[in-house]
C-alpha cells in the first residue's frame, strides 16, 4: 500500500477556483495519505527534480520523483462539462462511516455546507437520528449521497444531467439539469435536494462551475452530495472527512484498499471485514459506496448529540425516534 | 345535396352552435378568461419568484400538479379509449356523445403536459427533453406516449369532423352562414363530396385509426403510470400500478362524460339526443367500474397492509390517521366504490340527476384518491424526515397551485364552449335511423328534468 504524508497544503494558485473553495482548503491540513506513489506510476508526471521515498503493494521501499505542484492528478482543477463525466481513471471512490464515533457534532455539515456555498437548510450531508427497534439504543447517522453502483436517480433523469463515473462517483451537471426533480423522489435515500431559493451566488454562466464541486449551484436545479472529486484531484479529503472532530468519517479508493480519516489509514477491505461493515438498506440493490461500521461501543451516550442541536430540533429527533 | 335527410333534420335541430352568443355566454366566458388569467398570473410569479412560493420541497417534490396532470391525462386516454372501443364496436346508441369523447381526449391532452411542466425548476430547458432524451427515463416514455397520443387523437378526431363540415359547407346557403364560416367548412371539408369512394375511405380510416388508438392509449397511460411504479418507494413500488391506472382512468372518463353530455342537454336542448337512457347505460359502466376499481384498490392496500413493512407502516397510519388524510382517505373510498353502487345499483335512487350527481362525485373522489396515492407517499421516505420546518414535512399547497389548477379546468370548459360554437356538438352526419330505435329494458326511475 502507498502512503505518504503530505503535510503541506500550500496555497499557491495553481487554479482560478473560487474564493469560498479555497477557504476550504484550511480543512485539508492533511493531505489525502493514500496513492502517491499509485499515481505516480499511472500518470506522468513533470519531474521535480526532488525524490521521495514511497512503500510499494509488496513492501518495497522506493524513491521517485515528487510531482512539481501539490496537486495529485492531472488535471488539477475539476473537470468541466463532458470530462466531468469520465471519472478519475483507475479510482474507485469509496466512503467509511464509523457510527461508533459520530456524537452529532454536525461539523460535517457546517464544513460542507461552507464549501458548497450551501444555504444554512441546505445539507448535502445530514445527521439523523435513528433507533433501528424499540429495545435498541438510538444513534446518530450521518448521511451523504451514496453514490450508488445501481443508482436509481441516474436511471430516470430524462436529460442526462445526472450520471455515474467511473471513479464510482455519481454528479449532477447544473447546467444540463432541467429540474424535473424525478431523481429527487428516485433517491430512496433522500439524498437529494433541490435549489428552492434564488441566491445571489447562483450563476447559470459561470465558467468556473464544474460538476465536481458543484459551485456555484444554480436556481432550479438539483444538487447533492459531490464526494468532493474536485477536492481528490488536489490530494484533499472530502470537506466532511476532514471536520469530522472525531474522525468518523473515512475516505479512500476501493482499488487501493485503502481509506483515511486524515489521522489514520486504514486497509478498507480488513476494515469492513472485522468491523461487520454494512451499507444502509442493502437489500434495495442500489449497491451504495458508503459503508458504515455498526454503532457498536459507542464513544459517547447519544443524548450528547442533543448539546449540537436547537431544542425545535431535539423535539423532532425525539418524535421521531418513539416506538409506536 | 346531402343524401342524409336526417342530418339536415339533425342540423336544423342543432342549429344553436350558429346563434350569436347570449349574455351569459359572455359572462362565462369572461369570468372563465378572468380565471385563466389569474392561473397565468401566478404562473408568471412561479417563474420569477421560483418554486419556493409553491408548497412544493425536497420531500414532496410535485404536489397537486402531479395529481392533476395523472387526473387530467387519464381523462384524456379514457376517452380516446371509450370512443374507439365504441367505433369498432358498432354501438350504435353510443354515437351521439362520440364527440363529447374525443373533444375531451384533445383538450386534456393539450392541458395535461402543462402541468408536469409546471414541475419543472428550469423550464427554459424544456428543449432539452427532445434535444438529449434518455430512452431509460420514465419520463421520456411519457413525452413519447403523449406527442404520439396528441397526433393520433388530434387526426382521429379532425377525421370525424370531415362529414360534418361538409353537410355544413353543403348548406351554408340554407342556414345564412357568415363568410368567415362557408371558407372554415369549405377548407376544413377536404372536398369531402359524400361519394361512395369517398366514405369507403373515410371509414376505412376512422377504423384503422380506432384500431391504433385503443392500444397507443392503453399503453400511454401504462407508461404514466410506471412513472410511479418504477420509483423504489414504499407505496408506488408495485405491479398492480399500469392496470389500476388504466382502470381509473376510464372510470373518470365515464363519469365525465355522462356530466358533459348532462351539461348539453340542459343547456342545448338535446333532451332527444342524450335520452335517458344513455345516462342509465353510462351509470350502469359506472356502477360496474366502480366496483373493479375497488376490487383494485382492495387488493393494492391489502398487499402492503398485510405484511406492514416497516415504511408501510408509517404510511399506513397516515392514511387512517382523522387528523392527517384519513377523512380524505375515507371519503374518497366511499365516493368511489360504494356510492355508484348505491346510487345505481339501487333502483329506488336511479334517476338522471342522481347518476350525475353521483359522476362528479366519483371525479372529485378519484383526484383525491390520485393525491393521497401520490403525496403522502412523497412524505414517507425510508429515512425519517428529522426537519424542523413544518411545510418542509408535510406538504400543503399554495394559492399558486389551486389557480393553476383552475385556471385548466377554467381553459377545458373554454374550449368546450369555443368548440361548440364551431359544430354540433353531436356528429350530426353519423346519425342514422336505427339510432332511434335503441331498445332499453334498463328500468329507470321517472325523472324528466
Amino acid at each position: 500500500m502507498a502512503q505518504t504524508t503530505n503535510t503541506e497544503d500550500s496555497p499557491k494558485e495553481v487554479n482560478s477556483r473560487r474564493d469560498f473553495l479555497r477557504k476550504g482548503s484550511a480543512f485539508g491540513l492533511i493531505a489525502a495519505a493514500t496513492g502517491a506513489a499509485g499515481l505516480a506510476s499511472n500518470q506522468d508526471p513533470k519531474k521535480s527534480g526532488e525524490k521521495i521515498k514511497v512503500l510499494t503493494t509488496d513492501g518495497k521501499v522506493i524513491e521517485v520523483d515528487k510531482p512539481v505542484d501539490d496537486c495529485e492528478i492531472e488535471p488539477c482543477a475539476p473537470a468541466k462539462g463532458e470530462a466531468a463525466r469520465q471519472g478519475i481513471p483507475g479510482r474507485s471512490f469509496v466512503m467509511v462511516i464509523d457510527l461508533a464515533k459520530c456524537k452529532n457534532a454536525r461539523k460535517c455539515v457546517e464544513a460542507c455546507q461552507e464549501g458548497h456555498d450551501l444555504l444554512p437548510d441546505q445539507e448535502f450531508m445530514k445527521v439523523h437520528l435513528m433507533k433501528d427497534n424499540p429495545d435498541a439504543e438510538p444513534y446518530w447517522f450521518p448521511k451523504n449521497c451514496f453514490h450508488c453502483d445501481n443508482p436509481p436517480c441516474v436511471k430516470v433523469c430524462p436529460v442526462g444531467a445526472t450520471f455515474k463515473r467511473t471513479d464510482n462517483v455519481v454528479l449532477v451537471d447544473n447546467d444540463a439539469c432541467i429540474g424535473c426533480k424525478f431523481c429527487v423522489s428516485a433517491c430512496p435515500y433522500s439524498a437529494r435536494i433541490f435549489n428552492w431559493e434564488d441566491k445571489k451566488s447562483y450563476s447559470d454562466d459561470d465558467p468556473n462551475y464544474s460538476p465536481e464541486t458543484s459551485v456555484p449551484g444554480q436556481h432550479g436545479t438539483v444538487s447533492k452530495c459531490d464526494f468532493c472529486v474536485g477536492r481528490s484531484r488536489e490530494g484533499k479529503l472530502p470537506y466532511c472527512a476532514t471536520s469530522c472532530p472525531m474522525g468518523a468519517i473515512y475516505f479512500g479508493d476501493k482499488n487501493e484498499d485503502a481509506v483515511t480519516n486524515g489521522e489514520e489509514t486504514l486497509r478498507f477491505k480488513q476494515l469492513i471485514k472485522d468491523r461487520i461493515g454494512y451499507r444502509y438498506l442493502e437489500e434495495l440493490g442500489t449497491k451504495p459506496n458508503v459503508y458504515y461500521l455498526p454503532p457498536t461501543d459507542r464513544m459517547f451516550p447519544y443524548e450528547r448529540g442533543f448539546n449540537y442541536l436547537s431544542e425545535e430540533q431535539v423535539e423532532v429527533m425525539k418524535n421521531s425516534i418513539k416506538s409506536k | 345535396m346531402s343524401s342524409n335527410p336526417l342530418a339536415n333534420q339533425l342540423l336544423d335541430e342543432n342549429k344553436s352552435f350558429m346563434e350569436k352568443p347570449s349574455f351569459r355566454w359572455k359572462v362565462s366566458v369572461v369570468a372563465l378568461i378572468a380565471i385563466f388569467c389569474l392561473g397565468l398570473y401566478a404562473l408568471f410569479l412561479q417563474i420569477t419568484e421560483g418554486h419556493l412560493i409553491t408548497g412544493m420541497r425536497d420531500h414532496v417534490v410535485w404536489g397537486v400538479y402531479i395529481v392533476n396532470f395523472v387526473f387530467i391525462l387519464g381523462l384524456s386516454y379514457a376517452g380516446a379509449l371509450i370512443a374507439g372501443i365504441f367505433h369498432l364496436g358498432r354501438v350504435k346508441w353510443a354515437i351521439p356523445m362520440q364527440r363529447i369523447l374525443k373533444l375531451i381526449t384533445v383538450f386534456s391532452l393539450i392541458i395535461g403536459p402543462f402541468y408536469i411542466l409546471l414541475c419543472l425548476g428550469r423550464p427554459d430547458r424544456i428543449f432539452d427533453l427532445f434535444l438529449y432524451p434518455r430512452i431509460q427515463s420514465p419520463i421520456i416514455w411519457d413525452v413519447i406516449a403523449i406527442v404520439t397520443d396528441l397526433i393520433f387523437c388530434i387526426v382521429y378526431m379532425y377525421f370525424t369532423y370531415i362529414k360534418d363540415f361538409a353537410l355544413l359547407r353543403d348548406n351554408s346557403e340554407r342556414l345564412n352562414m357568415s363568410n368567415w364560416r362557408k371558407k372554415f367548412y369549405r377548407i376544413f371539408a377536404l372536398g369531402y363530396k359524400n361519394t361512395p369512394k369517398q366514405e369507403k375511405l373515410l371509414n376505412q380510416a376512422l377504423d384503422i385509426l380506432a384500431a391504433i388508438i385503443i392500444p397507443t392509449t392503453i399503453i400511454a397511460y401504462s407508461l404514466l403510470a410506471w412513472l410511479f411504479g418504477m420509483n423504489l418507494k414504499v407505496g408506488w413500488h408495485s405491479s398492480i400500478f399500469a392496470p389500476f391506472f388504466v382502470l381509473s382512468a376510464v372510470y373518470s372518463g365515464v363519469a365525465l362524460v355522462i356530466l358533459i353530455m348532462w351539461i348539453y342537454r340542459k343547456s342545448g336542448k338535446l333532451e332527444n339526443t342524450f335520452t335517458d337512457s344513455h345516462f342509465t347505460h353510462l351509470g350502469f359502466a359506472l356502477m360496474v367500474l366502480s366496483l373493479f376499481y375497488g376490487y383494485f384498490y382492495f387488493s393494492d392496500y391489502i398487499t402492503d397492509w398485510y405484511n406492514m413493512q416497516k415504511t408501510y407502516g408509517s404510511l399506513w397510519e397516515k392514511y387512517l390517521d382523522l387528523s392527517q388524510y384519513g377523512i380524505a382517505f375515507y371519503s374518497s373510498i366511499f365516493l368511489i366504490t360504494f356510492l355508484p353502487a348505491i346510487v345505481i345499483g339501487i333502483p329506488w335512487f336511479r334517476s338522471v340527476k342522481s347518476i350525475v350527481f353521483t359522476s362528479g362525485a366519483v371525479l372529485v373522489g378519484l383526484w383525491v384518491a390520485r393525491y393521497l396515492m401520490i403525496v403522502p407517499v412523497l412524505e414517507t421516505p425510508y429515512l425519517p424526515i428529522q426537519d424542523v420546518r413544518p411545510d418542509w414535512v408535510n406538504y400543503s399547497a399554495t394559492w399558486i397551485e389551486w389557480s393553476l389548477s383552475l385556471a385548466g379546468i377554467a381553459l377545458f370548459i373554454l374550449f368546450f364552449i369555443f368548440i361548440s360554437k364551431l359544430a354540433p356538438i353531436i356528429p350530426v352526419s353519423e346519425m342514422k335511423e336505427e339510432q332511434e330505435e335503441v331498445k332499453l329494458d334498463l328500468s329507470l326511475k321517472t325523472d324528466q328534468a
